[in-house]
């Protein structure tokens, strides 16, 4: 881990100890153990089946750990809504899917979560709404609804969806890999952008470039454990494990 | 050569041009079908004169001279098959409208509970559902009718809530309100009541908007829809008169009566149609892909406002063309009515007129065209529907 | 080169699984759900043992007349008396083996086409199609080659409630297949007809159908020529069937790629070649399921032609409880009744779903 990063701030942004979790009698997450701080961006790879969805899923309690404890900014997630409701409020997720609502329009889909649950006035949503559809390059197409997107459009509209909520973590759960190739690097610019504003990231993803320009930190997960944890030049030039080796020759061709 | 003389002409036959082909065959259906309804047409006539049956609407002006047991409109035996047509269609629409509220509260209800995280609420709904759609709507009718409304205690001893409610082998007996002399008073209380809600929720809307504050808005509504028409009530006296059911002799006098038949009727298709339209609320819920849910909980919606502003718009695009053609199907089943004599409009009107008039005809035209007309409305009510919330996609 | 060794796979905390798990997860998981379970258990206790109570442990089994159901619950004895006339109706009892036969008949004949090793299961079935029907004829009507005629009068109970069903379905499916091509026909004309036929019987209730065909056919016939009673419904039930039938055909033809139409034609195939050899081989494989949908749908509809004086299986019921000797029986008829039809739709429902599931698996696209 870096030592300057640990050394800089206090509390972590994000902290897992020793947390279990089993899908019926499969073990998915085995004790596991994670720290991120204010601004760290960490990608999580690995192969399919390693946990690492699960993993970010349980950051945000759509999947429910049940073992060991998850502290979202000071907030411990337990089975009590009003702590559960409070951290969603503070992180944001985009998904593999986009999961944009196909009954409103795009600019509803920004507008909906800040005006119902942030009790904030319509004019003002709408106003934070454009300002971040701005900032994905997409404001032209505020009035459209998401079907009529494509699927880069889509995803890049997901992304200023979460940060309408002016959230302090953004989750991204494989936010490329439905898409096609040429539509990859407009969301990954996104989020580049994003980084380069201090946002503290969490990025479970394949893409290898990305990586290497944005993350502090890479975590690989294999059958539900980390596995290797690394800064990316170090865990991409000299891996120290043969399951990281295996994968990464796997990955990059 | 050979090739030369087989090659195709320009033009050629009939046969080989498909368009012609096309014409040929069309001109040739239409004959068919003319040929048939004139052939049909011929028959009628010819057996309509050896029957001394003189066609024509003109029967619908002459004396009924039957009772009808249940009637919404006056009625009595000197009036025409034309107002027995009425009365019919008026049976016809109330059993349809009574069951197609009970059923779509019902249907939902079940739809849900099948849905339930619950497993004993959720298996309880679908061994309803499996048992209900599978037994014939006539015979849960026959049940209703013959083996539990006839099998009721006699009025003499009918069960009885309070001295307002009865129930007995000849119907459900109720109070009936009729206006009184704060009547005007009462109703215009309500009125400014209603507007006042309406006004209410509009404002807390625009506020909403601007603000982003909510005002709850059953607050307001709830002081205001009881308080005006209570304070009529105490300004002007009752608005309304109960006239109370009351045993004299064998039978019950006053109030509103249940007659069994539509009890029966209304009892059966509500809990037939319900197991169909809770298979629709279920799939419908089922069709909105769980993504959605997923990404509404982490924007921090909170469950109710995630299947409020998320699930149920969606849902729904996808529950109400199926359960539209359920409200069809349970209108057309009130016509199942024939089978214990509710007096819907088949069993007097294609039952009771036909056999005393034997205008075969123009009454099942008639009848038939009633339902045609409400099935046609209906699918294009629909299509437009459809066309209007269709999910805009590329 | 470090290598990981991975942890072992631990058993899951043991209030998440086994029977505390499952009832945590399934019926207590919060204090709303508990509220669920209790009502719902309170309506189970409500309903079951009662019914249990008066359909087994209080019935009468055994007996021969109203007198021998002393104990409160079902009289059974009911049933069991008039069971031969609920499922032949009039059919003279010495000459019953012919019914029977006649299902035996349907049942062998038909089982090879469930059997998945048979081969050319569309040519025997072609077959099964056309001379089932005339030996059933034969045997149920007799009136040639030895057997004496038992008129369509004499039909009734459950058997005629079958013939209604399998008569309605065979004369129905190649009448909405035909109505289904048309309606997906280029001809404007052709179209028409066919939209028409369809909406004018899918727009209408049976029953007036029924009354139709039972008073207007007589007027429509020229002289001399007509139909019993049983004919007259069975082209009320065919008719109105077919529309329903071409409905779900046509769902399946439009889930036929447009591509099949343009390989079919680029390799020269005219309409009914492509249309037979092509595209409803697929289509029809893909409505079975809608079609015995549509099928449980008329099988519970032939209950209606009590309304025009057929004596199914529910009008047989209906006149016996009526019987002075059996009065207070409407229960037990009815719940018998609804047994019945409900283990024949039941089981076609669940042999339709699991079709359905059998085909979703090759279609995925």
């Amino acid at each position: 881990m870096p030592e300057a990063i640990k050394q800089t701030s206090a509390e972590p942004m994000i902290l897992m100890e020793g947390v279990h979790k089993w899908y019926g009698q499969f073990h998915v997450l085995k004790d596991i153990n994670l720290s991120v701080q204010q601004g760290e961006r960490i990608v999580l790879c690995g192969p399919s089946g390693s946990g690492k969805s699960t993993a970010i899923r349980c950051l945000n309690r759509l999947e429910e750990h049940q073992q060991g404890r998850i502290i979202i900014d000071g907030t411990e997630l337990t089975h009590d809504l009003k702590h559960i409701e409070a951290v969603r409020r503070e992180v944001g997720m985009v998904f593999q899917h986009f999961n944009l609502f196909p009954h409103l329009t795009v600019l509803q889909n920004c507008t909906l979560a800040p005006m119902w649950v942030r009790k904030m006035p319509k004019r003002e949503a709408e106003e934070v709404a454009m300002h971040y559809l701005e900032r994905v390059r997409i404001p032209e197409q505020a009035h459209k609804y998401p079907g009529q997107l494509s699927g880069g459009q889509q995803q890049r509209v997901a992304i200023a969806r979460a940060l309408c909520m002016k959230p302090k973590i953004m989750l991204f759960d494989e936010p490329t890999s439905a898409l096609d190739p040429e539509m990859v690097k407009e969301v990954l610019d996104t989020m580049v952008g994003l980084a380069e504003d201090g946002m503290t990231m969490l990025c479970v993803t394949h893409e290898m470039g990305f990586a290497r320009t944005v993350a502090n930190r890479v975590i690989f997960l294999d059958k539900g454990e980390i596995v290797e944890e690394n800064e990316p030049e170090a865990f991409f030039t000299n891996p120290q494990n043969e399951r990281t080796q295996l994968f990464l020759s796997q990955i990059i061709h | 050569m050979q090739t030369t003389a087989n090659a195709p002409r320009p033009g050629g036959s009939v046969w080989t041009d498909p368009k012609a082909r096309a014409w040929l065959f069309q001109i040739l259906a239409v004959i068919a079908v003319v040929a048939l309804g004139w052939f049909l047409f011929d028959n009628t006539q010819t057996n309509l004169e050896k029957r001394g049956i003189t066609s024509g609407f003109s029967f619908l002006n002459n004396s009924a001279g039957f009772g009808i047991a249940q009637h919404l409109i006056d009625y009595d035996e000197s009036n025409s098959y034309g107002r027995v047509f009425v009365v019919g269609l008026l049976n016809t629409l109330l059993v349809s409208v009574i069951g197609i509220v009970l059923a779509t509260l019902l249907g939902f209800l079940l739809g849900v509970a099948r849905l339930s995280p619950n497993w004993l609420i959720s298996k309880l709904a679908t061994v309803y559902i499996e048992i209900f759609r599978n037994i014939p709507p006539l015979l849960q009718i026959f049940f209703w009718y013959f083996a539990v409304m006839l099998s009721l205690p006699g009025p003499r001893q009918s069960m009885g809530v309070g001295e307002t409610f009865f129930l007995n082998s000849r119907g459900l007996y109720m109070p009936a309100p009729s206006p009184g002399d704060n009547f005007g008073l009462f109703a215009g209380a309500v009125i400014v009541a209603i507007i006042g809600v309406m006004l209410l929720s509009r404002w807390s809307k625009a506020r909403f908007e601007a603000t982003g504050r909510l005002f709850p808005v059953s607050l307001g509504a709830i002081p205001l829809l009881i308080g005006l028409p209570g304070l009529a009530i105490l300004l002007g006296g009752n608005p309304l008169q109960w006239s109370m059911p009351a045993l004299t002799g064998f039978n019950f006098t006053g109030g509103w009566v249940l007659i069994p038949e539509l009890m029966a009727l209304t009892l059966a298709l509500t809990i037939y149609t319900a197991a169909f339209i809770a298979e629709n609320v279920r799939s419908g819920i089922q069709a909105v892909n769980h993504g959605q849910t997923e990404a509404a909980r982490s924007l921090g919606l909170p469950a109710g406002k995630t299947l409020r502003l998320v699930i149920i718009p969606q849902a729904l695009r996808v529950i109400i063309p199926p359960l539209t053609s359920q409200y069809l199907n349970l209108a057309k089943n009130s016509s199942l009515a024939a089978g214990i004599g509710y007096p819907d409009m088949v069993s007097l009107f294609a039952g009771t007129v036909l056999n005393q008039t034997g205008q075969a005809i123009e009454v099942i035209a008639i009848t038939m065209s009633v339902y045609l007309a409400i099935s046609i409305s209906i699918s294009m009510l629909m299509n437009w529907y459809n066309k209007r919330i269709a999910l805009i996609e590329r | 080169m470090q290598i990981h060794t991975f942890k072992p796979d631990l058993p899951p905390p043991a209030l998440s699984v086994g029977v505390v798990g499952w009832l945590r997860a399934n019926l207590f998981s919060s204090w709303f759900n508990t509220l669920l379970t209790l009502f719902a258990a309170y309506l189970v206790w409500l309903i079951v043992p009662p019914l249990i109570q008066w359909a087994l442990i209080d019935a009468d089994w055994t007996g021969t007349t109203r007198a021998d159901c002393t104990s409160g619950g079902a009289c059974w004895v009911f049933v069991q008396q008039r069971f031969g006339q609920f499922m032949y109706g009039f059919y003279p009892t010495e000459l019953r083996w012919r019914v029977d036969l006649t299902l035996w008949l349907a049942v062998i004949g038909a089982a090879p086409l469930f059997i998945p090793q048979i081969p050319r299961k569309a040519f025997y079935g072609l077959v099964f199609l056309v001379v089932y029907p005339l030996v059933a004829y034969w045997l149920l009507h007799g009136g040639f080659f030895g057997l004496s005629t038992v008129s369509t009068s004499r039909w009734g109970g459950l058997m005629l409630t079958l013939v209604i069903a399998a008569v309605g379905i065979a004369g129905a499916l190649p009448l909405g297949v035909v109505l289904a091509l048309g309606r997906r026909s280029d001809m404007p004309a052709i179209r028409v007809i066919c939209v028409t036929f369809i909406e004018f019987w899918r727009g209408v209730p049976l029953i007036t159908v029924l009354f139709m065909s039972s008073v207007m056919l007589p007027l429509f016939l020229p002289e001399g020529m007509s139909f019993d009673k049983l004919m007259r419904a069975l082209i009320g039930v065919i008719l109105f069937q077919s529309a329903y039938i071409a409905e779900v055909v046509r769902g399946g033809l439009q889930a036929i790629p447009k591509g099949q139409y343009e390989a079919a034609a680029a390799m020269g195939l005219g309409y009914w070649r492509t249309m037979g050899l092509v595209i409803l081989p697929q289509a029809m494989k893909l409505v079975i399921p809608g079609i015995v949908n549509t099928f449980i749908a008329l099988f519970k509809d032939t209950s209606l032609v009590i309304i025009i004086g057929l004596f199914d299986l529910l009008n047989s019921i209906k006149q016996a409880t009526t019987d002075p000797a059996w009065l207070g029986m409407a229960t037990e008829g009815y719940v018998f009744a609804a047994l019945i039809f409900w283990i024949f739709c039941f089981g076609m429902s669940r042999y339709s779903q699991h079709l359905e599931r059998k085909l979703d698996t090759g279609h995925k696209r």
